[in-house]
């Protein structure tokens, strides 16, 4: 019996398979934006087969415990402390609505652990609430309308009107357009604006009223269920012949996707083209996505894909699961992701992944993104002097 | 606003009446017949849509939109049959729970049917384009449903008023005991007018498929209306309803066209506060007939025993030394929302004043606790003591109005209250932080861990609790029970009604204040779904699976809904169906609720 003990305990220490997993705790509202978030998962997943596959991280393996927040910062909180204290999970990871996101920042702070905020779009995460132990993936409400108003200002639309969803994304990316439009294009008016409740839009009414004001162009950060209304609404009254659009978001295959026939065309969005990118980093990607899931990567997947890789190079760098070590090995991680290279800012520990911008057109009945590009997330920021004030450092 | 812009933006409002109207028509028959106030309704109509949808593609829109309500009919006839007629003498309110139950599980069953993605419905052929009206371009299918509202509330009112069965069903609304006495088959008029109002949901929203698509979120957003449509036009009136879909309708059309859209946030529950401000019954409706059944005299509470809430205090005093840390952070999340029960059960049971909104006095005191910390810079300490001032004021503001109602009214008054109170929240940036809501809310270093934080809320939230029952059994207690039961002799003996219901709302708004401060220090941070109608239901949910009747109910309630939801939703794929199923399998067998069942069996 002894000598059995004896020889568990070597084959422990010796073999990386029964040394214990490295946890990850993952927590998100897959139950309230499951569209968004049954891909995300599927990239995450994917990533994790991945990396065990090729030998775990630190000789362990990587083991992602995954929770539902119930989409309130009050569950999400609990569902934290939960994977924190019960699960003894080394870093957090996850959430989709900034209320639960910055919560969630807030109490990584509290508890000190390591949180990769995937999802999130608000900028406060990393700027005005930002803190040390919190880095967020997505490219941000102001990352996203910096990469679009080149676009906008090239329109050289002058009377410009706005519509967007009344909450924290929808104030501040009609804010950040409304600063870095007149500053890129001094002579611009903004005529009217119309702010629906977010999923409750009035598509009729607010369309007619935009009309009435007689814009050039229109600059419109709405989705999921508003877009579409708003699109089919604007579609049958005329209002795109008349005014040019640029949507937020429009061209993620997520929300693009239902749009289908009512695809309006040459709308300027932000987006992602996943059929037609050619590069081998996204080509395996793709491939071995589709391979796995018999199904086509939305944004979302690249998110979670992009999300855990990151926290595995983050803990192979480090060498460690100590909070303190993570954050430094974060800070600065330069790594592969299906959009490219990416680095993880030291400043405010936002990472440089970008968005892909192009025009809306219709091919065979579906929506897809014509002439675009990749806007590499590090060029649309503000300087670091305005970070810093914004992070009160 | 140009004289073409009026005319057009008064048209968006009357396609937009309409669809209200169709939604809200079903409830409201529902409600007059049954007194079944049919949370559910939202998720039929969301049903209707998703069925449109995928019928459509095979056999075409316009075929699918009677047969998606015909479908829709025969699930609603079978949730009657199956589930609600067996509660009908349960205490009122508990099919309000059951509904809630069928929200839950009809939403995750439309999850798995038709996965995650909205679903845009086709337009519908023929009128798919517009027509040219004062210069500008109008939807031809707008004009359909312009016409289709009225429609159907020609086609209703000669069913009520020209059929015989119109004439049962009217018969029940009024007085549904006198109409059983007569000879009228309640059960089968029951079921038909559920089906009836079911079918009309199930048309409300296949109809809506070409303006809107089918999407998981779409229930409750239609469900919130539609109460307000009803209310509004006094409960269980059809011309009441059409009445106050249009005045809805044309109100959020012109704020959208006067460029308040900001205000649509809110602005149904803006209407529905003042209609029912000045007028208690509604636009049209009558006050609500006395229902008389076994559910409604209350028997009177028992002696309460403070010794089980000293036991139990003493048995979760020293849980810490036994279990792990995040049973700490579990229980103290429990105790928080038993006080919360506890306090809406003051109202709802002793005080007799269902409220729809408690969450507005619990989100008041989590705010102004965090308001109190942030931006008045106070201490710790003694913002977790003040910031429960702060719930009792607004409960008192807005308890001033609610007192002049009663019942339902009541209810849906101080859910207009709540609505308009997570409206502010959610819009003053400056103040409140807006949908982010406030950040940092942490607890003082000495209460820091999870273990003293769990010890302090463990002492205020049982304190809070007997003190609330203690109450009960005071002078003002005695007085609030007989304001409830027969506000005539209340009256007569020289009790004040109004003045103890007012008070009990200070009460009630203060201990949930309690509750709501207690939440924030615990998570470190608050934003508007504090006091959001969802965290209202919940309480309303702990209330009622605990059982009204009874003291203890809400505590064990908050603690069997606070567990569900923590497990199921950690193990269970479709964890809102499963809670749901649990819910539905609990209100049948116990109708009484928990502590009501455990009462009945173990102490007679």
């Amino acid at each position: 019996m002894k000598k059995l003990l004896l020889f568990l305990t070597l084959l422990s220490l010796t073999n990386p398979v029964f040394a214990q997993a490295i946890k990850i705790g993952e927590l998100n509202s897959y139950k309230v934006f499951p569209a968004f978030l049954e891909p995300y998962k599927k990239g995450w997943e994917l990533a994790l087969e991945e990396i065990n596959r090729s030998g775990g991280v630190l000789g362990r393996k990587l083991e992602v415990v995954s929770r539902d927040d119930g989409g309130t910062p009050g569950d999400a909180v609990r569902v934290a402390e939960e994977l924190i204290s019960r699960e003894q999970a080394a870093v957090l990871m996850g959430t989709f609505a900034s209320n639960v996101g910055l919560a969630v920042a807030n109490l990584a702070q509290q508890r000190k652990v390591v949180f990769m905020a995937a999802e999130p779009l608000t900028d406060k995460i990393v700027w005005e609430n930002g803190n040390r132990y919190t880095f967020r993936l997505r490219p941000s409400t102001y990352m996203q309308v910096a990469m679009l108003v080149p676009e906008a200002a090239r329109l050289k639309k002058k009377r410009w009107a706005i519509v967007y969803p009344n909450y924290e994304y929808g104030q501040s990316a009609t804010a950040s357009f409304k600063k870095l439009l007149a500053k890129a294009q001094p002579d611009v008016e903004f005529v009217a604006e119309q702010t629906p409740p977010l999923g409750k839009i009035d598509a009729g009414a607010v369309v007619q009223a935009l009309l009435e004001a007689k814009p050039d162009a229109i600059f419109s950060s709405l989705f999921a269920v508003d877009l579409q209304k708003f699109v089919r609404e604007g579609n049958t009254r005329g209002l795109f012949k008349s005014a040019a659009v640029v949507n937020l978001l429009g061209g993620e295959p997520e929300y693009l996707d239902t749009l289908k026939d009512e695809t309006p065309e040459g709308w300027w969005v932000t987006g992602y083209p996943w059929s037609e990118i050619n590069t081998p980093e996204h080509k395996k990607f793709s491939d071995a996505y589709e391979k796995r899931w018999k199904d086509y990567p939305r944004v979302g997947s690249v998110v979670g894909y992009t999300a855990l890789h990151a926290v595995a190079n983050g803990i192979r760098k480090a060498g460690s699961l100590q909070s303190d070590k993570l954050i430094a090995a974060l800070e600065g991680l330069q790594m592969e992701t299906p959009f490219g290279q990416i680095l993880w800012r030291p400043i405010d520990h936002q990472s440089t992944m970008g968005a892909y911008v192009g025009q809306l057109a219709k091919k065979g009945g579906q929506g897809v993104m014509v002439n675009w590009h990749y806007a590499d997330g590090a060029k649309y920021q503000p300087s670091d002097q305005e970070v810093r004030a914004l992070r009160k450092e | 606003m140009s004289g073409s812009a009026i005319l057009l933006q008064f048209l968006n409002g009357l396609a937009g009446a309409s669809s209200l109207f169709l939604v809200a028509a079903g409830l409201s028959l529902i409600f007059g017949v049954s007194r079944i106030v049919n949370f559910a309704h939202g998720s039929l109509y969301m049903l209707g849509m998703y069925l449109a949808v995928s019928l459509s593609a095979s056999i075409g829109f316009w075929a699918s939109v009677p047969l998606s309500a015909a479908l829709v009919a025969a699930v609603g006839c079978l949730i009657e049959v199956g589930f609600l007629r067996r509660i009908y003498k349960a205490p009122e309110l508990l099919q309000l729970l059951a509904t809630f139950a069928l929200v839950l599980i009809i939403k995750d069953a439309a999850l798995w049917a038709w996965g995650a993605q909205d679903m845009l419905g086709p337009r519908a052929p023929g009128l798919a384009g517009a027509v040219s009206i004062a210069g500008s371009q109008f939807p031809q299918y707008d004009l359909l449903l312009i016409v289709l509202g009225p429609a159907v509330f020609m086609a209703l009112h000669l069913l009520l008023t020209r059929t015989r069965w119109g004439t049962l069903v009217r018969a029940a609304t009024q007085d549904r005991e006198m109409a059983a006495a007569l000879g009228v088959n309640e059960r089968r008029l029951f079921t038909a007018a559920f089906t009836l109002g079911a079918l009309l949901a199930g048309f409300g929203g296949a109809s809506a498929i070409p303006r809107e698509p089918a999407s998981l979120e779409i229930d409750l957003g239609v469900i919130a209306d539609a109460f307000v449509v009803v209310v509004v036009g006094g409960l269980g009136s059809i011309p009441g309803a059409f009445l106050a879909a249009l005045l809805i309708g044309e109100v959020k059309a012109f704020c959208i066209g006067l460029g308040y859209s900001e205000l649509t946030l809110a602005i149904e529950f803006i209407v529905m506060a003042l209609v029912l401000v000045l007028r208690p019954w509604g636009l049209l409706g009558r006050p609500l007939p006395q229902v008389r059944g076994a559910g409604t005299v209350e028997p009177p509470l028992p002696a309460p025993s403070f010794l089980l809430l000293a036991a139990l205090a003493a048995l979760l005093a020293v849980v810490p030394a036994f279990s792990g840390p995040y049973t700490v952070v579990l229980l103290t999340d429990i105790l928080v929302f038993a006080l919360f029960a506890a306090s809406l059960h003051f109202l709802m049971g002793p005080g007799g004043m269902p409220s729809f909104g408690h969450a507005a006095y619990f989100g008041l005191g989590a705010y102004a606790a965090g308001l109190l910390l942030l931006r008045a810079h106070l201490p710790m300490e003694l913002s977790l003591a003040l910031a429960p001032l702060a719930a009792g004021v607004g409960a008192l503001i807005f308890g001033w109005f609610c007192v002049q109602l009663s019942g339902v009214y009541l209810a849906m008054l101080t859910l207009a209250f709540a609505q308009i109170a997570w409206s502010i929240a959610f819009q003053w940036d400056e103040l409140t932080g807006g949908s982010n809501g406030l950040i940092g809310v942490w607890p003082a270093p000495w209460l820091a861990s999870k273990q003293a934080y769990y010890y302090l809320t463990l002492v205020l939230c049982l304190g809070a609790v007997a003190l609330l029952w203690r109450l009960i059994y005071s002078p003002f207690g005695y007085a609030l029970r007989a304001a409830r039961d027969s506000p005539l002799r209340a009256e007569a003996i020289g009790i004040d009604v109004r003045i103890q219901q007012w008070a009990a709302f200070g009460v009630a708004g203060l201990f949930a204040g309690v509750g709501g401060a207690l939440y924030a220090f615990s998570k470190g941070s608050i934003s508007p779904e504090t006091l959001s109608v969802p965290r209202s239901v919940d309480g309303l949910v702990m209330v009622l699976l605990g059982g009204v009747q009874t003291l203890s109910g809400p505590l064990w309630g908050a603690a069997l809904f606070t567990w569900l939801e923590d497990s199921l939703s950690r193990g269970v794929e479709y964890w809102r169906a499963a809670i749901g199923a649990v819910i539905l399998v609990l209100v049948m067998a116990f109708p009484q609720g928990i502590a009501g069942f455990l009462k009945q069996r173990f102490l007679k």
